[in-house]
């Protein structure tokens, strides 16, 4: 039997980018809110950093750019068809995934005993433009947030597949586009360290 | 199954192992740049959030996520979106500074 396989992996990741412009427009469009907000309020937005924790911000940006790493190094991996490290490497990036989202469950669980979530009575006593932060806070770091979860049910999908050899050393395009994702989900974060966490 | 192959790309040099750790170190380095810069006055974090801040992101667009090593169409559709969103931030903040 005999069977043709057209594949366009050029077109697959250019589909893939098109898709990650409007996730870019989406986030662009909170920062530009964010950067008016800071213009505007610029005390409130200070002393809103400060009521942050940012040594965990700081740690879990060296969670996610090494799990940049170890995605982009199990491409190298599969591209070599050394597929227990490519594995490995997938791996490590979902673990490294879910570290981020257990310290940011840990960061929002005491913003929450402190009262700071939103539409809460405290929220509701502080200046406006402390009530403006803590809102971009919850929304950007949540809609990230979204995204990690969404990152790891994927890369999850593309370890299987390496597993059962769905994605081997000719044929990758799948965990290329899965690992952009991931990348875009990286930057976003590097972009709300320095705006949230490092404001103070 | 004998299957063909049918692809529209040549095949290219990939990059190895080092040139991505290198990235992630330097990406390590510019970050800890960026929290000592935030330590020092509330001016030098601004400035880091404008220069450091755009340079991690443009390591990770140009190497994690290939960008050097694809064609100039995935370029011009990142920067005209960079752009777009630039137009529409000297918009906002023009009509904030005619208010």
């Amino acid at each position: 039997m005999s069977g043709h396989v057209h594949r366009d992996d050029l077109g697959s990741r250019l589909g893939m980018w098109l898709f990650l412009v409007t996730e870019m427009v989406l986030f662009g469009g909170l920062f530009i809110g964010y950067s008016y907000m800071r213009y505007r309020y610029p005390a409130e937005f200070h002393h809103g950093g400060m009521e942050l924790n940012a040594t965990l911000g700081v740690i879990n940006t060296l969670v996610l750019l090494t799990s940049s790493l170890t995605v982009v190094l199990s491409i190298v991996a599969v591209q070599r068809a050394e597929k227990q490290r490519a594995m490995a490497l997938l791996s490590t990036t979902l673990g490294l995934g879910l570290t981020f989202l257990v310290i940011k469950g840990f960061e929002w669980s005491a913003k929450f005993h402190h009262g700071l979530y939103p539409n809460s009575a405290h929220l509701a006593t502080l200046p406006p433009g402390e009530q403006v932060f803590f809102g971009l806070y919850f929304t950007m770091t949540g809609l990230h947030g979204v995204h990690v979860i969404a990152g790891l049910s994927v890369l999850s999908v593309m370890l299987w597949w390496v597993a059962t050899d769905r994605i081997r050393q000719d044929r990758y395009i799948h965990l290329e586009n899965s690992g952009l994702y991931w990348h875009l989900v990286d930057v976003i974060w590097i972009f709300l360290l320095p705006l949230f966490y490092l404001a103070a | 199954m004998n299957d063909t192959l049918h692809s529209h790309e040549a095949p290219i040099e990939h990059p190895g192992y080092g040139t991505f750790i290198g990235v992630w170190l330097l990406l390590l380095l510019l970050t800890g740049c960026l929290v000592g810069l935030s330590h020092v006055s509330q001016t030098y974090a601004v400035w880091g959030l404008m220069t450091l801040t755009p340079l991690k992101a443009g390591l990770v667009f140009y190497y994690f996520m290939h960008l050097k090593y694809e064609g100039p169409v995935f370029k011009i559709v990142i920067l005209v979106t960079l752009g777009t969103l630039l137009i529409f931030f000297a918009l906002l903040f023009s009509d904030v500074a005619f208010r």
